[in-house]
């Protein structure tokens, strides 16, 4: 297209709005918007503000539950956890900006989630990351990925002086372009200190916190996470946030201050599209309207245009309201955190966002239209009719014996050991970590009254691509599997919808049944989703990838001092496999290994069974009945018995039932759990801890050092 | 007993320190643009990433107007214990010998070390054995213990070397294994790994309750002489 072709009609396409969407901007507004409000339409309307494929699917979410004090809404969810305390969490990807720049993609993915939780209130105590890349053996690209993302999280969690406690990550061919990167955080507040973010009081004062305003990040909602990454993605790199974890520490001591002194009436962070989304938010949750004076802001480039100020993503910034009484004490507060503050705006009895720039008004959009007039799409689910997936190449034939299979899975990128990863995290600051990575499958936090909390995050895409509703359902179950192998009930989940383009029908069918499958198993469980966020689009020129709802569950435990562990703790214990645990290879860590291609029907799910067992283990981790809990996961029994003799640093010597393939996998329904003989009584006995081998009847015997350095020796030197 | 635990924009193991001091005594937060030690009987610069520690760890916050109160406590003979950035200010600020530097790995790393007490004697270590095996984390990226051959010839004759990281445990590279180091009068020490992380048996250990419960003794024997 020649220039003089070009029609300012057609401003709205280069911002990615359809021309359907355009007609409804000129229908609702009753005119043509100006530069500065199309651009906040087009990020307001974008998927990723929007949520226009997916918010209708996601009303299936149970969303009701008897702990719960903010739910989806809010900038995060929170639980009630006992003692006067509230748990705030939420999970969110920054899988677009990492596929582009690692680093400050991951990190600014930790800096933004801190911020989701510290804006209602709640002091950041944990981190969480679940990663995705491609196959790192085979790929200079994902092991690039992998390192610069992991240093980044590190980073940005390190320097601040949040433990990152938990995570997981998968490597799969279909993420080699677009890897994932969602963070989770929680955070503690009173019950009293949680605030929302609804503006409220015509009068009261508009005040920004935090760093300056900048050209970082100019349209990151809509051009990065909304649309496919392709060719020349390198030209987006501007498009990418940098993070400064020292200016959200002191931003974030100042928030938390400001709160304790009741300085504020609402508190808001600037994320995606930045001023223009938090303004929209703040005012449509207030039922008012906000005015705001650009000229006010303290910008990094003296020259910038009002709609660059309006939707620039830079980092570490907050904005809130506060009565016209607290603007000299708060100012004060922010004064001694060294947080610039400026009051640039007010909160109107109006109902539209009115943004001034010298004087003239450079915008003025009723916030309905803003927010919710977005349009909603029906997705248009149709099953795919081929096989989506192509099988990744086979490091196994078949023909080998049991023992050097067991010894190739704890090698390969799936189940090797996590300790490169974690050991660049500080899992520790802040004192309440009492199970750290590799301790046991959920990270356990202790609360000042004794109890405690834990948390995992689960997600196994390969088994969603299999079967998008079981597959969905089992990263719920296998989240509470982990939680009651330490001895804690389910609270609340927050969930990550990572999917491929939602326009395209096969992928609308992933989305649907995977939204049917997580909202089965929360009922089932009686586990309400609090919050979360959808990253859709993650589609490259050869295809989707797996389908990945990452779920993020939190669970309470009434005694600190007894979680449980994953590694045998006794010699002479005897181990026993419980739950309705009837495992297949299909999906599994083998099959893919044996270069067989996602697909088959998964294990059925019998959810009153699952729960009474998760019920079983729950109770006698508390109660020291049993003195190790494992879920089996990838890798089946025989991975997760190596994975309990490495972690207690005791051998087993175990008989398994005839009908149990030793790798079949039926994630969230079987449990490895060892104890007194007396204790075990009534599940199935299958051997006992000691020595210095894992040996299985007629099938291995491997000594525990000989696993422990095949599971080492997987991502040694890749991170 | 009343500790001080300083408290810079960046410090992240400040709180930490703080209830960690409290297991053995008084504790209270000193502010970074404060002239005040609050009659404090120790003072500890915590870890953390003062300022940031954008331009080199701990280069910054040697300037911080609390330091010279500090500076004056030091060169008057009252305890400054510094853990992980707290060291590396120290360093900065000329109060300890040597230098830290970035890990061999080049990369941020946290584990639970094994460090040997090399002398059971002092303010610092006097609550332990020489020889005595501690389990406390490390999580630094600038860790690597250096000064010159003869300065680390002249640090271990004169016993300023009061922790070594056991044998397979040094986790950054440091020279001769060297986990924590005083000054020349003994008042002033410094070390890599974080003993406030290694007093909550809920937590793996309290082996690092003996390095406070030492400043304890320390103060509470100079008080009663």
């Amino acid at each position: 297209m020649s220039s003089s072709t070009y029609s300012l009609d057609e401003r709205h396409r280069q911002l990615g709005l359809t021309d359907e969407e355009y007609a409804r901007i000129l229908d609702r507004l009753g005119r043509a918007p100006n530069d500065v409000e199309l651009a906040m339409l087009s990020l307001m309307w974008s998927e990723h503000c929007g949520y226009k494929h997916s918010r209708r699917l996601l009303r299936r979410l149970p969303k009701e539950g008897r702990h719960v004090l903010l739910g989806p809404g809010e900038n995060a969810g929170a639980v009630d956890v006992g003692g006067g305390l509230a748990v705030a969490f939420k999970v969110e990807s920054h899988n677009h900006p990492s596929a582009v720049e690692p680093f400050q993609g991951a990190a600014t993915g930790v800096g933004g989630i801190l911020r989701d939780v510290f804006a209602v209130g709640a002091r950041p105590i944990a981190v969480l990351d679940s990663l995705r890349f491609g196959e790192p053996s085979v790929s200079e690209r994902s092991r690039y990925l992998l390192d610069r993302a992991v240093a980044g999280i590190g980073h940005y969690g390190n320097s601040i002086g949040v433990p990152t406690v938990g995570g997981e990550i998968y490597f799969e061919p279909s993420y080699e372009q677009n890897c994932l990167v969602n963070a989770m955080c929680l955070g503690l507040a009173p019950h009293e200190r949680l605030i929302r973010s609804a503006a409220a009081g015509p009068g009261n004062v508009v005040v920004l916190l935090g760093a300056l305003t900048g050209r970082d990040g100019i349209g990151g909602a809509s051009v990065l996470a909304s649309a496919e990454l392709g060719e020349g993605d390198e030209a987006k790199r501007p498009s990418v946030q940098i993070g400064d974890p020292f200016t959200e520490k002191k931003l974030l001591e100042c928030c938390l201050e400001l709160l304790d002194r009741d300085l504020l009436v609402s508190l808001q962070d600037l994320g995606a599209a930045g001023l223009t989304s938090a303004a929209s938010e703040m005012a449509g949750g207030g039922g008012v309207g906000l005015t705001i004076d650009l000229c006010q802001i303290p910008l990094r480039e003296a020259d910038m245009e009002p709609f660059e100020i309006m939707v620039s993503e830079s980092q570490e910034r907050m904005l809130c309201v506060a009565r016209p009484e607290c603007v000299g004490a708060l100012l004060d507060v922010c004064e001694r955190w060294e947080v610039l503050a400026t009051t640039i705006g007010c909160v109107t009895d109006g109902d539209s966002l009115q943004v001034l720039h010298r004087g003239n008004v450079v915008a003025d959009v009723p916030v309905r239209v803003l927010i919710d007039d977005c349009p909603l799409y029906d997705l248009q689910p149709v099953p795919p009719s081929s096989d989506l997936y192509r099988a990744s190449e086979a490091v196994l034939s078949g023909d080998e014996s049991v023992a050097d299979t067991l010894l190739a899975l704890l090698r390969s990128s799936n189940l090797a050991s996590r300790r490169p990863v974690f050991e660049q995290y500080d899992p520790i600051v802040q004192s309440r970590t009492v199970r750290r990575p590799d301790e046991a499958d959920a990270a356990v936090l202790m609360l000042p009254n004794g109890s405690a909390i834990a948390v995992s995050i689960d997600g196994n895409g390969r088994r969603v691509a299999c079967d998008p509703r079981r597959g969905a359902a089992e990263a719920v179950y296998e989240c509470s599997a982990n939680l009651a192998c330490v001895g804690a009930e389910p609270l609340g989940l927050t969930n990550c919808l990572n999917f491929g383009n939602p326009e395209k029908s096969h992928v609308a069918w992933q989305l649907t049944e995977a939204v049917e499958g997580l909202a089965g198993a929360c009922e089932a469980l009686g586990v309400p989703v609090v919050g979360g966020n959808v990253s859709l689009y993650n589609e490259a020129p050869t295809g989707p990838i797996f389908p990945t709802p990452v779920v993020g569950m939190v669970g309470k435990l009434p005694n600190a001092a007894r979680p449980g562990r994953m590694g045998f703790a006794l010699t002479g214990d005897s181990i026993a496999l419980v739950g309705p645990f009837e495992p297949s290879l299909v999906g599994s860590e083998l099959a893919k290994l044996r270069g067989e291609a996602p697909v088959g029907e998964l294990p059925a799910i019998d959810a009153g069974r699952i729960r009474i067992a998760h019920q079983a283990v729950r109770a006698r981790v508390r109660s020291g009945a049993f003195r190790s809990a494992h879920d089996v996961a990838e890798g089946g029994v025989a991975a997760t018995l190596a994975e309990c003799c490495i972690a207690g640093g005791l051998g087993a010597t175990v008989r398994l039932p005839e009908w149990l393939d030793p790798f079949g996998e039926a994630p969230g329904r079987g449990f490895i759990v060892s104890g007194p003989a007396e204790a075990l009584a009534g599940f199935v006995v299958i051997g006992e801890v000691g020595g210095e081998a894992l040996r299985v009847e007629g099938l291995l015997d491997l000594a525990v050092s000989e696993l422990r350095d095949a599971r080492d020796s997987g991502l040694a030197g890749w991170v | 007993m009343k500790f001080g635990v300083v408290r810079f924009p960046g410090s992240c193991d400040d709180i930490d320190a703080l209830q960690a001091a409290r297991r053995v005594g008084d504790a209270v937060l000193l502010w970074h643009t404060d002239h005040d030690l609050q009659g404090v009987d120790a003072v500890i610069v915590p870890g953390g990433f003062s300022y940031g520690d954008y331009l080199r760890a701990g280069a910054i916050a040697r300037f911080a107007p609390v330091m010279a109160e500090v500076e004056e406590f030091a060169r008057s003979g009252g305890l400054v214990l510094g853990i992980c950035n707290g060291f590396q200010v120290l360093c900065e600020a000329g109060l300890l010998p040597g230098a830290l530097l970035t890990n061999v790995s080049l990369k941020f790393v946290f584990r639970q070390v094994d460090v040997e007490v090399v002398r059971g004697l002092g303010p610092f270590t006097g609550a332990c054995e020489a020889g005595e095996r501690l389990s406390i984390p490390v999580k630094h990226t600038t860790g690597r213990f250096h000064a010159p051959d003869p300065e680390l010839d002249r640090l271990e004759a004169s016993g300023q070397v009061l922790l070594r990281y056991a044998p397979g445990h040094n986790p950054n590279g440091s020279l001769r294994d060297i986990a924590g180091v005083c000054n020349e009068s003994g008042n002033v020490f410094g070390l890599m790994p974080h003993p406030e992380h290694a007093v909550d048996p809920l937590g793996g250990s309290v082996d690092g309750l003996k390095i406070f419960e030492s400043m304890r003794a320390d103060v509470e024997q100079h008080v009663l002489a």
